[in-house]
């Protein structure tokens, strides 16, 4: 049962085989047993989340063509997703005590479907982080090795799901947060179109970046979750306002000529042979299955790490202002005038990355060096979503790795912030651009899961899913699970 | 260009975080060390192109000037470290 799809889980449920209460049950047992060892939660709750089960059991049992296929299954929220009556940390010392008295839209959402709230999932701080080294709460260990890191920001999520301690998990992602930790710990992983899945409720790090999507065992799972995440909610001023769309209506169609565009940029120096290995016997797989390749170019690329280091930074000094230990959150327990208080407050209450990118942020932002830092990385960003609506014309999806190394040991980066934001060199231009992306597993190396990354155009997640889908049709990596955590 | 210690002192109050003198340093080193590797943006020729803000071109919506909140000053005060009489309170700011 542990390892069954959303859609078997939904039948076992729709059929009365097992009961959403029983089906709770057996994944919050496995919670308890192995989250002391993991970290992938930091908040669990039996008593919450057998409730919603029983409810969901009552939806099930008065049926209707009403009822969502996802009503009854569990979930794990990524802890930047707020929750009535539940803490939302965000990872950080500044939230570790605050219940968030409203929903986020996405939270609301899977509510609605009849969806179990099991726990809300371990992160990097305020989701800046590619290792999860970052969280408050310790960092999460990777189940398929817990020398190493799940990857970053999701990564409690990542964890949680590959672990098997939860059918499917939300996440965020800004610069890589859902794709990269979905790599490292062998899961599928979709980044939406921006926009297309409301922020309301969503901690907001960059805004005109910020995403959330599913993390899910499958592109088939991912296709039903975002059925009920994405829509329009006038409370995000940024949702866009389209009709909606069955995400699983192309899943079955086959891969017969299909253009896949390999970007020169992102099969140079930088990855590892291991990973290269396992992205071209991938790209090879999809020749089988009826898809042609040809080489596309992205030529500013290895500008967007740099650009989204201004921009990032830039947004998050602004978001996190809010923070000053007067409406929520941490207040310094001894101060002295309302600047000293403040000044204190968040002193005590960010962590060392995250004070690092508000003072990033600050200084792109100030008076004399706005025009050279914040207003040449937006024409930057320009350029480099360009590339890639010239390279869409001879391609309608592009492949490539989705982080240059499987996952990394713990403390091999966190000492050179540079070099740990270089592990989102794949991610970051998909954000910059706004488009969609979804890591897959298409491999090992060094016995640790390989993710290949998949772009489309704007609103091309039906096309993504069905090429991710067709791919899992025909491997199983997608099925692997790390070893000593089966029942 | 590189940071100085009273750069990163004036960056630090303008952000309203608290740095203590003993890790000044080590805070301009590292806000040195990215600003570094940002450095390269300066060498593209971005003559003529348009700043580019969001990912999706989309204007604000504008909605009816009504009131579409209810009131939930409790619920929301109930979460603030002090509050008295429906007020936040902070130090004294006026005299």
């Amino acid at each position: 049962m542990i390892n069954a799809s959303l859609k078997e889980l939904g039948a076992a449920l729709a059929q009365k085989r097992i009961s959403s209460v029983e089906l709770t049950t057996l994944f919050v047992d496995r919670i308890e047993k192995l989250n002391p060892t993991l970290n992938a939660f930091v908040t669990v709750d039996r008593d919450k989340a057998l409730a919603a089960a029983r409810a969901a059991d009552q939806k099930l049992g008065a049926g209707g063509t009403a009822l969502s296929p996802l009503c009854g299954i569990p979930l794990a929220h990524k802890d930047i997703f707020c929750t009535a009556g539940w803490r939302t940390t965000c990872g950080s010392k500044m939230l570790a005590n605050f219940v968030s008295p409203y929903d986020a839209h996405v939270v609301e959402r899977l509510n609605d479907a009849g969806m179990v709230l099991l726990g809300k999932c371990n992160m990097d701080e305020f989701a800046m982080g590619s290792s999860n080294e970052t969280s408050f709460f310790g960092p999460v260990k990777n189940p398929w090795n817990p020398a190493c890191v799940p990857g970053g920001s999701s990564g409690g999520s990542a964890a949680a799901v590959a672990a098997r301690l939860a059918p499917a998990a939300t996440g965020t992602d800004t610069g890589g947060s859902i794709r990269q930790p979905a790599a490292l710990c062998g899961l599928t992983g979709l980044k939406p179109t921006y926009g297309v899945v409301s922020r309301y409720g969503m901690i907001a790090f960059a805004s005109s970046l910020d995403q959330g999507g599913p993390m899910a065992k499958s592109a088939e799972d991912c296709a039903l979750l975002l059925n009920a995440m994405a829509g329009f909610d006038a409370r995000d001023s940024t949702s866009l306002e389209r009709p909606a769309e069955d995400y699983c209506r192309d899943l079955e169609k086959p891969l017969q000529g299909l253009r896949i565009g390999l970007p020169k940029e992102f099969f140079g120096e930088g990855m590892d042979a291991g990973v290269r290995a396992a992205v071209e016997a991938a790209i090879a797989e999809y020749r089988k299955l009826g898809a042609t390749t040809v080489e596309v170019s992205l030529p500013n690329s290895s500008l967007s790490v740099p650009a989204y280091y201004v921009i990032a930074p830039a947004e998050a000094s602004s978001n996190l202002s809010r923070f000053d230990g007067v409406r929520y959150g941490h207040r310094a327990a001894e101060y002295g005038d309302l600047n000293d208080m403040y000044a204190k407050s968040r002193a005590e209450g960010f962590g060392a990355e995250v004070k690092r990118r508000i003072l990033i942020g600050t200084y792109v932002l100030s008076h004399g060096y706005y025009d050279a830092y914040y207003l040449k990385a937006q024409k930057i960003r320009r350029l480099i979503a360009a590339d890639f609506q010239e390279a869409f014309k001879a391609c309608d999806v592009i492949m490539g790795p989705t982080a240059p190394s499987v996952a990394f040991k713990f403390g091999e980066k966190s000492a050179d912030p540079v070099q740990m934001y270089l592990s989102d060199i794949y991610t970051i231009a998909v954000n910059l651009a706004g488009l969609p992306g979804l890591s897959i597993p298409c491999g090992f190396d060094k016995q640790l899961p390989v993710g290949l990354q998949l772009i489309v155009p704007w609103f091309g997640e039906a096309k993504m899913l069905n090429a991710a889908h067709q791919f899992q049709l025909a491997t199983d990596w997608h099925r692997r699970m790390p070893a000593g955590l089966e029942a | 260009m590189s940071l100085s210690l009273d750069d990163v002192s004036r960056i630090a109050r303008l952000a309203r975080i608290e740095i203590s003198p003993a890790e000044t340093e080590h805070t301009r080193d590292q806000l040195n060390h990215i600003l570094a590797f940002v450095e390269q943006l300066q060498a593209v020729d971005t003559t003529g192109i348009e700043p580019m803000a969001h990912a999706v071109d989309v204007v604000q919506r504008l909605r009816p000037d009504a009131v579409t909140e209810a009131d939930r000053r409790d619920a929301f005060q109930a979460i603030a470290p002090e509050t008295e009489a429906g007020l936040y309170l902070v130090p004294r700011v006026v005299e």
